[in-house]
């Protein structure tokens, strides 16, 4: 009970819950057929949105990367797609199309087990997390950070792009993964199935949001934050800074993935544009417009950046990329706390306040 | 000379006839051609060649094929265009009862020796219809007057389609031309064609000598043929029964082989110094300007993308003037530059306290300008040509040339990068930027304009992309995203080089640039570039400040 406190004031938990009734509840029933998958995928970016806020806004570490594991959650998932649909593909294979169109004669030994559910589960959060934690490890304990950091993170997703675009990477190469027909033996096409899609990526958004705030208020997340803000300071202390970013990151990085694993069967396919570059740059858009540092400022961020894009992409396609590069520069120029911390300072002004949490400048 | 071999075929059959007529008309005409070079200009002669050529119109097959063995005979290479006419079956006669060459591209009929539109036609018209009789006669005749020919292109030519023919006259005509050849390019074409055609020669010695010829030449167009020598027919006999012959083509074979993987070799080095040339203009900006500020510009491949756009504006405007070039490299840095400046005044120098925050405000401001760009130019490639005094490359051995323009960017990336370590260390200028860079305050109390010095640097680093778009221009087509495909090794180049250290910035982009064409033909492109990625990471486990650390420094 006390812990619960320490989370969110009780007010702050009323407003979660009407949050919850809101997106759980009312939305899936009002809202029309067809945008039932579009507000899915919405969710899966909040969850997206949460992961990058917890590296970045609490403890400092711009990823560039992280659009990698959400591409590799979504393939765990996509892989399990195409695989529980064996033989009924257009060449009536076991295999997957694009490898019998490849002349494969067998499959390639990591797809061996995604025919279960539970096991694509757990390889498509474990893989991306086995490779942000080794990556991580070497990362943090030759103490590189700052744009440096930054700059080899989209390096390594560069990297993993180049790689996925290759045919005989066994992934499907350009087209990717598609054409999936069932989940768990429900039609994706039924709209019964999209429903629930949603409403598990609304779970998941939710437990997603509680276990990160739990984090972020537990004692590790105050080391964390101690580290964010004065990492020597932090290690004299004697917290070594660099298991704490290893864990915040890893951890990160299976967030992230659950985001992807949930969007792939919503959107029906999955392929190597979505870990380029510039899509987890985009990602830290969501954080910084929204707020860093503070989570539901996160979710905020990704839901309006993306409501934006597809409103602007469809009225004024030309318009986009300029919307989208005046909202970088205008962001980190005039609002560095984003609209949750416009919003708290014109609080303040008013004169009844409450400490949003904020980060360093 | 006016012997007529055509009479014999009254006698024995006309298959009979043609063939001995063949046969005579090459002799005639290889004695002709040593013989009588001379003569082919004299005077006298110019009625006989425009008469000779006239009957090439004849109705009769006889009469034509004795017009090709007088034109043989007269070695007159003004008569290829009319043979070349005959075998194309653009060959016209006139009312007059001239020939006259159609050009079907244009339409126009022509004179068959001035080469001249005839106007008016001589109407009506005649198409000269002719046989595979009459071509396989005209056949060795046009390539002896081409292998005459005063321009060396037409004779390397007319040696290439010899080899291949296969006919009976050609190693006596290469052979003759190889007499009388001055160019050494076309010498060498001459003796490896007489070598192609050798291997086909009944004489052991013969087949010896070709294969000693192709050995040493390094040629891969003959590695087929060495592999069918080496091979064995259906019946399970070798192809070639002389174990000498066999022995010298296997090792012509492995001469070939390794020729080749040295070219190869040599090739990629000079493609990846080339790769390495613009990495390092990219990165030679990224590496001052993060020394000095600390911040990373994302636009920077951006600055690359302008140069380009710049040299291609230049280009368009001047109208593809062969010296467009010159101008195009003040005015791509310039632009470059003022771009540059524009960006640090307005809206980098408001983050240099949150460098994080840049990378995303640059990020930003790279989509701007993709976009203006596209929105000007059009989201499709556009091409910059080379001037022709950068066409055609340096010939170092049989099918190894590299081209002028690869060595041109070499050469400017040298010029460059000793240009801004003069700036930098034997400027004034360069004498603040590197104060600034190791200890603004101290910098700025003893009065060095500090602010000045950061628009400064960032222009120039700008414009040093930009001269790296001009190279760019010069090696590919020139699109919105070119920058982007650039900025992710330019930084790696910056992360290996270390920070701000021009010698560090020059020995991470040449072993980048060249290790990754290196390991393309062994591991392909992309895992090239992950290795590469994997080094890097292993690397700055050793020396997270890169390869040249400026010591004392402690953040990153």
């Amino acid at each position: 009970m006390e812990r619960l406190r320490e989370i969110h004031s009780p007010r702050a938990w009323m407003l979660l819950g009407g949050a919850a009734l809101l997106i759980g509840v009312v939305i899936p029933l009002v809202a029309p057929e067809y945008m039932v998958p579009l507000l899915g995928k919405f969710l899966c970016f909040g969850i997206a949105a949460l992961a990058m806020d917890l590296v970045w806004g609490y403890a400092g570490i711009l990823s560039l990367g992280h659009g990698l594991f959400f591409a590799l959650g979504g393939y765990g998932m996509g892989m399990y797609l195409m695989r529980v649909i064996a033989g009924e593909g257009v060449y009536r294979s076991n295999l997957p199309d694009f490898m019998v169109f490849l002349d494969w004669k067998q499959l390639p030994w990591y797809w061996h087990g995604f025919q279960s559910f539970p096991f694509a589960m757990v390889m498509s959060l474990v893989a991306p997390g086995v490779l942000a934690l080794v990556f991580g490890y070497f990362m943090f304990r030759s103490r590189i950070r700052g744009v440096y950091l930054s700059i080899v993170t989209q390096a390594l997703t560069y990297a993993a792009t180049l790689f996925f675009f290759q045919n005989a990477a066994g992934f499907g190469g350009n087209n990717g993964l598609t054409d999936f027909k069932r989940i768990l033996g429900a039609s994706l096409h039924d709209p019964g199935t999209r429903k629930i899609l949603y409403l598990a990526s609304a779970i998941a958004l939710f437990g997603t949001y509680l276990l990160c705030r739990f984090v972020v208020t537990s004692r590790l997340g105050r080391v964390v934050t101690a580290v964010r803000d004065a990492e020597l300071k932090s290690r004299f202390c004697g917290y070594e800074s660099t298991n704490f970013k290893l864990f915040i990151w890893t951890l990160s990085a299976i967030l992230c993935a659950l985001a992807g694993a949930l969007y792939v069967p919503q959107v029906g396919i999955i392929n190597p544009s979505e870990m380029q570059p510039s899509n987890s740059i985009e990602m830290a858009i969501w954080v910084a417009v929204g707020g860093r540092g503070t989570l539901g400022g996160a979710v905020l961020g990704a839901w309006l950046v993306n409501g934006g894009k597809s409103w602007l992409t469809a009225a004024l396609p030309s318009a986009w990329l300029y919307a989208l590069g005046a909202l970088f520069v205008a962001v980190t120029l005039f609002l560095p706390d984003g609209l949750v911390g416009l919003g708290s300072k014109l609080f303040r002004s008013m004169g009844r306040l409450r400490q949003p949490s904020r980060p360093p400048t | 000379m006016n012997s007529r071999p055509s009479n014999l075929g009254h006698l024995n059959g006309v298959g009979r006839a043609r063939w001995q007529r063949r046969f005579l008309i090459s002799v005639i005409v290889a004695v002709a051609a040593t013989a009588l070079p001379g003569l082919a200009h004299a005077g006298p002669l110019e009625e006989t060649l425009t008469e000779a050529i006239d009957g090439l119109g004849a109705p009769s097959d006889d009469k034509i094929d004795e017009s090709i063995g007088k034109l043989g005979v007269l070695g007159d290479p003004r008569a290829i265009a009319a043979l070349d006419a005959l075998c194309d079956e653009r060959l016209r006669v006139g009312s007059d009862g001239h020939a006259y060459v159609w050009d079907s591209k244009t339409r126009d009929l022509r004179s068959p020796l001035t080469g001249q539109v005839v106007n008016p036609e001589p109407r009506p018209l005649k198409e000269v219809e002719v046989s595979n009789e009459i071509r396989r006669v005209a056949f060795p005749v046009l390539a002896q007057l081409k292998l005459g020919s005063p321009d060396g292109a037409v004779r390397l030519a007319a040696a290439q389609e010899l080899s291949n023919g296969g006919s009976a006259e050609a190693p006596a005509l290469l052979r003759g031309a190889l007499a009388r050849e001055h160019d050494s390019n076309v010498r060498e074409a001459l003796i490896l064609a007489i070598a192609r055609v050798d291997l086909g020669s009944a004489d052991a010695a013969a087949r010896l000598a070709a294969l000693d010829v192709i050995g040493k030449s390094g040629d891969d167009d003959f590695l087929s043929t060495l592999q069918q020598i080496l091979g064995q027919g259906a019946d399970g006999k070798p192809n070639e029964l002389d174990p000498r012959v066999r022995a010298a083509a296997a090792r012509a074979r492995n001469a070939v082989i390794s020729h080749q993987r040295i070219v190869g070799f040599v090739g990629d080095l000079l493609h990846g110094l080339s790769l390495a040339s613009v990495l390092l203009f990219a990165a030679l900006g990224l590496a001052v300007t993060f020394g000095l500020l600390g911040v990373i510009n994302m636009a920077h491949g951006e600055m690359l993308m302008l140069g380009a756009y710049a040299t291609y504006t230049v280009q368009t405007a001047m109208h593809g003037s062969r010296f467009y070039l010159p101008v195009a490299i003040p005015v791509a840095f310039l632009s470059t530059a003022l771009v540059g400046v524009l960006l640090e005044r307005t809206i980098i120098r408001h983050l240099y306290k949150r460098p994080l925050e840049t990378l995303l405000a640059t990020w930003g401001i790279s989509l701007g300008l993709i976009q203006t760009i596209r929105l000007i130019f059009g989201a499709q490639n556009v091409s910059v040509a080379n001037p022709d005094w950068l066409a055609g490359g340096l010939q170092i051995a049989h099918g190894l040339v590299l081209p002028w323009t690869r060595i041109a960017v070499v050469g400017f990336v040298i010029v460059v990068a000793v240009a801004v370590w003069f700036i930098l260390q034997r400027t004034r200028f360069g004498l603040e930027v590197r104060a600034v860079t190791q200890n603004r305050a101290m910098a700025a109390c003893i009065g060095i304009p500090t602010k000045r010095v950061d628009a400064l640097v960032f222009g120039l680093g700008s414009g040093i992309a930009g001269l790296g778009g001009v190279a760019l221009s010069q090696l590919g087509n020139v699109g919105p995203e070119l920058g982007q495909s650039y900025i992710i090794d330019s930084f790696m180049v910056v992360v290996l080089g270390g920070v701000g250290r021009l010698a560090g910035a020059v020995a991470a982009a040449l072993g980048l640039g060249v290790v990754n064409k290196l390991l393309e033909p062994l591991a392909g492109a992309v895992l090239g570039k992950i290795a590469v990625l994997v080094f890097i990471i292993l690397f700055i486990q050793r020396r997270p400040q890169g390869l040249f650390a400026i010591k004392g420094r402690v953040e990153a």
